[in-house]
């Protein structure tokens, strides 16, 4: 928390939007208050505008329409998404996790797509994340090459994208998590999806924009499993209350 | 007026889908079939336009929404 001249808190101002079919975004409402101590609006994909002052955009995981004809193609499409892209275009923090990246990739936010996991399984199960930055606003509670341990539920998480962006993610540092063994290893065997390079999670070329398939919301409390996921909003929360 | 958007996927781009159709077509013993690619049929009826309109809106659906251009190609075909 900081304090301004007048003496009033401000606090993350955070949104969570809402699709049909999308399961959840009470996990992410719940993280949300419980790092930042302010509860998120939830704003509903026909609004056409976000909340005055919001300051961060987190689209949840889920179905949103059921996956039909893609993941994410119909939500990506819905009119509250013009209004995620004026914030973004205005260097608005934007967090898409799971369906939240794959909306994020149909709606061009998010260079590349999230296919049919190469094994065709759905996966549920926790995974260890390799952080490979701790210089963004998403991962400053971590530091770079730590191995974090978050669960995923998807069955469309194998990212892949054409060489050249693949090539320009590398390049400049955009591939923010990947898959890894315990201790940090790039393995196919800990590939869980087939994701190209391992890629887990990526940034926009601006850095405001995170995309991941992990679902690090689902591992802030010790009462019930462990807390990797705390330090990436933790993080969000410091930035944010410190512009404030 | 009738028309038939057919979505495919990029050569190059893996489809585990079709592969297990392969699998399966191979397990039941129809053979001869060296390779399945899994695509989208979208059949559309369209309103009173004239054939110029309708292949312009017909790409403007595709682009917009049938197909992702990353990952997929598409054709056009007005029936008539």
């Amino acid at each position: 928390m900081c304090w301004d001249d007048a003496g009033a808190v401000h606090a993350m101002k955070a949104a969570v939007l809402v699709f049909p079919g999308i399961n959840r975004e009470r996990d992410m409402a719940r993280t949300l208050r419980l790092v930042s101590g302010t509860a998120p609006a939830m704003v509903w994909h026909a609004e056409t505008e976000l909340p005055a002052g919001t300051d961060l955009v987190v689209i949840p995981g889920g179905f949103s329409y059921g996956d039909y004809l893609r993941c994410g193609a119909i939500a990506a499409r819905s009119p509250i998404m013009d209004a995620v892209r004026v914030h973004a275009a205005k260097g608005g923090l934007t967090l898409g996790v799971c369906n939240g990246f794959q909306i994020l990739c149909e709606a061009g936010l998010l260079p590349g797509v999230l296919m049919r996991n190469a094994q065709l399984r759905f996966i549920c199960h926790d995974v260890y994340l390799r952080v490979e930055r701790s210089d963004t606003a998403f991962t400053r509670g971590y530091n770079a090459g730590q191995v974090i341990r978050v669960p995923v539920a998807h069955g469309e998480g194998n990212y892949i994208a054409d060489g050249e962006t693949i090539a320009r993610l590398e390049g400049e540092g955009r591939v923010i998590f990947r898959y890894s063994s315990p201790d940090g290893m790039i393995d196919p065997n800990w590939n869980h999806n087939g994701a190209i390079n391992a890629i887990a999670g990526i940034l926009n070329e601006r850095g405001n924009v995170l995309g991941m398939m992990p679902h690090p919301e689902n591992h802030v409390e010790a009462a019930i499993g462990p807390t990797d996921g705390r330090g990436l909003f933790a993080g969000l929360a410091e930035v944010l209350e410190r512009v404030a | 007026m009738k028309a038939r958007i057919t979505v495919t996927l990029k050569s190059g781009i893996l489809d585990p889908q079709g592969k297990a159709i392969e699998g399966a077509l191979r397990s039941l013993g129809v053979s001869g079939v060296a390779s399945v690619r899994q695509g989208k049929v979208f059949d559309i009826e369209l309103e009173d336009v004239d054939r110029a309109k309708a292949e312009t809106l017909l790409k403007q659906a595709a682009d917009k929404l049938l197909a992702n251009t990353v990952i997929e190609n598409y054709r056009v075909d007005v029936l008539g």
